[in-house]
C-alpha cells in the first residue's frame, strides 16, 4: 500500500495532520513505523516527518536532563552528560539502529523492545507531549499504559533528576551478542542516604506488554542498609522473593514467558549483587 | 500515485528523481539508481543487508522514507572502489574469503567502512560491535571480523607510506 509522506513546520502543525488524517503516523527515526508499515500494518497510510521540529536537543540543567523526543541512541551515547544511560543505548540495536532510533519512538515500542523507557522508567522521567491544542506533561509510569490512545499527540521531550553517582544499575538478557532483543531487561535506582536505600525503583522490560516498576521488589528493597557499596543480602534475598509480583511476560521468538518468569529471579539477583 | 521530486548526492554524483510518494530509500537506488548492491533482506531493519552512509552515518535504506535522503549524501557500495581499483574493504573480502553466498557483504562492508572512518586502528571489539546489526549466514563472521582487522591495517600502512 503507498505512502503518503508529509512535511511540518512545527510540532503543532505536526500534531494537525495526525489528528487530521487517521491514517497517518509520525516518523520518528523510522525504526518501527516504517518496519510496520512493510510488515503490512494497513491502517498506516501516511508519515509524518519528525524532521526539523527542533526535537533533537538535549538539555542538561539543575540536575535535570531534558531529552527531545527525537534525539538518538546514538546521540545518547555520545553524550557525556547522559555517561549513567551510556550502558543502556550500547545495548540496543547495532550501529545503524542507534544512529536511527529515537528516545520518543522507544517509548512507544511494544515488548520485547523498549528497553530505554524501562530505564527512564526507573529514573521516575516525565514525558512532556503536545496535540492540536495544549501541552502536557505526565509521568512515563502513567503514560505507558496509555500510550495506544495517544493518537494526535506527539512527544516532544522526556526529562528525569540525574540520579547520585553510581545509584543507577541496568541489566539486559539476550540471546544474541552483542545485541538483540530482549528476553528481559532490568533498571534500578539504588540512591543511598545515611547507608540505607531509600527512594528506590526498579522496572523491568520484556515482563508485561510495556515497561513496568516492580513495587513488591521496590518495598522489599526499600530501607536495606548498603555497606561499601554493598547491598544487605536479607533486602537482595526479600527482593529475589518477589522479583515476579505484577509481571505477565509474553511468549515469543526469544523467550518463553516460562522461561522469563523463571529468569527473571537470577538476574535481579545478579544485578543487586553487583 | 504522486510522484514528488527528490534532489539528493549518491556516491558524490547529484541526482535528480522523480519518485512515488512514500518510495523507500532501497526501492530508489536499486530500482531507479540501478544501485543493485544495496540488498533487500528482512525489510525489517533486522539483517544489515540494506545499509548505506547517508551523511556519513550508518542508515537501514529499507527503513528510509527517499523523501528523507532529500538534499544529503548517501553512499553506497558502488561508490567505494576508485578508478577501477577496489577499496581496501572490498580486497580484503575478497581475499579473506569473507564472501560466501555475497547477500550480506555490502552492508557489512558499508558497516566497516563507517567504523574505519572514524576509528583507524579498530579493536577486535569494536568489529564485532560495527557490524552487531549486520547478519550473515554463511561464513560464520570469523573471516569478516579477520578481513576488516586486515584492511584496517593495510590503510594504515598505507597513510604512514
Amino acid at each position: 500500500m503507498p505512502l503518503k509522506v508529509m512535511r511540518a513546520d512545527s510540532v503543532r502543525s505536526a500534531a494537525e495532520k495526525l489528528a487530521a488524517d487517521s491514517g497517518a503516523r509520525f516518523l520518528g527515526g523510522g525504526t518501527l513505523v516504517v518496519r510496520d508499515h512493510t510488515c503490512g500494518d494497513l491502517s498506516i497510510g501516511a508519515l509524518v516527518l519528525g524532521d526539523g521540529l527542533g526535537l533533537d536537543t538535549i538539555r542538561i540543567e539543575g540536575g535535570r536532563a531534558e531529552v527531545g523526543a527525537a534525539v538518538t541512541m546514538a546521540k545518547i551515547a555520545a553524550h557525556p552528560g547522559l555517561a549513567l544511560l551510556h550502558e543502556v543505548v550500547r545495548e540496543i540495536g547495532g550501529p545503524a539502529v542507534r544512529a536511527m532510533a529515537t528516545i520518543g519512538g522507544n517509548l512507544f515500542a511494544p515488548a520485547p523492545y523498549g528497553d530505554f523507557s524501562v530505564a527512564l522508567l526507573a529514573l521516575a522521567a516525565d514525558v512532556l507531549s503536545e496535540n492540536a491544542e495544549r501541552s502536557d506533561s505526565i509521568a512515563l509510569e502513567a503514560f505507558l499504559p496509555t500510550r495506544a490512545g495517544q493518537k494526535g499527540r506527539i512527544v516532544r521531550s522526556v526529562s528525569f533528576a540525574l540520579p547520585p553517582h553510581g545509584a543507577f544499575r541496568f541489566a539486559k538478557v539476550t540471546r544474541k551478542h552483542p545485541h538483540g532483543a530482549s528476553v528481559l531487561c532490568i533498571a534500578a535506582l539504588l540512591p543511598v542516604v545515611d547507608g540505607r536505600l531509600k527512594g528506590v525503583r526498579v522496572a523491568y522490560g520484556a515482563m508485561a506488554p510495556t515497561a513496568i516498576r516492580a513495587h513488591a521488589v521496590e518495598k522489599a528493597l526499600e530501607g536495606g542498609s548498603v555497606e561499601k557499596g554493598v547491598l544487605d543480602a536479607a533486602a537482595i534475598a526479600a527482593a529475589v522473593a518477589v522479583a515476579g509480583e505484577g509481571t505477565a511476560p509474553a511468549s515469543d521468538a526469544f523467550a518463553s514467558d516460562w522461561y522469563r518468569a523463571n529468569v527473571l529471579p537470577v538476574h535481579l539477583a545478579r544485578l543487586l549483587r553487583r | 500515485m504522486a510522484r514528488i521530486p527528490l534532489q539528493f548526492t549518491v556516491n558524490g554524483r547529484e541526482q535528480a528523481e522523480f519518485v512515488e510518494d512514500g518510495a523507500l530509500l532501497i526501492d530508489v537506488l536499486r530500482d531507479k539508481l540501478g544501485l543493485t548492491a544495496t540488498k533487500n533482506g528482512c525489510g525489517q531493519g533486522t539483517c544489515g543487508a540494506c545499509t548505506v552512509l547517508i551523511d556519513g552515518e550508518l542508515q537501514l535504506s529499507c527503513l528510509v522514507p527517499a523523501q528523507r535522503a532529500e538534499g544529503r549524501a548517501v553512499e553506497t557500495l558502488e561508490g567505494l572502489a576508485q578508478e577501477g581499483a577496489l577499496h581496501p574493504l572490498q580486497r580484503a573480502f575478497a581475499d579473506g574469503f569473507a564472501v560466501q553466498c555475497g547477500f550480506c557483504a555490502p552492508g557489512m562492508i558499508m558497516a566497516a567502512k563507517w567504523l574505519l572512518d572514524r576509528n583507524a586502528s579498530p579493536t577486535r571489539a569494536d568489529v564485532v560491535d560495527a557490524i552487531s546489526g549486520n547478519i550473515c549466514r554463511c561464513t560464520g563472521y570469523e573471516s569478516i571480523i579477520s578481513a576488516v582487522l586486515s584492511a584496517a591495517a593495510e590503510m594504515r600502512g598505507r597513510k604512514s607510506a
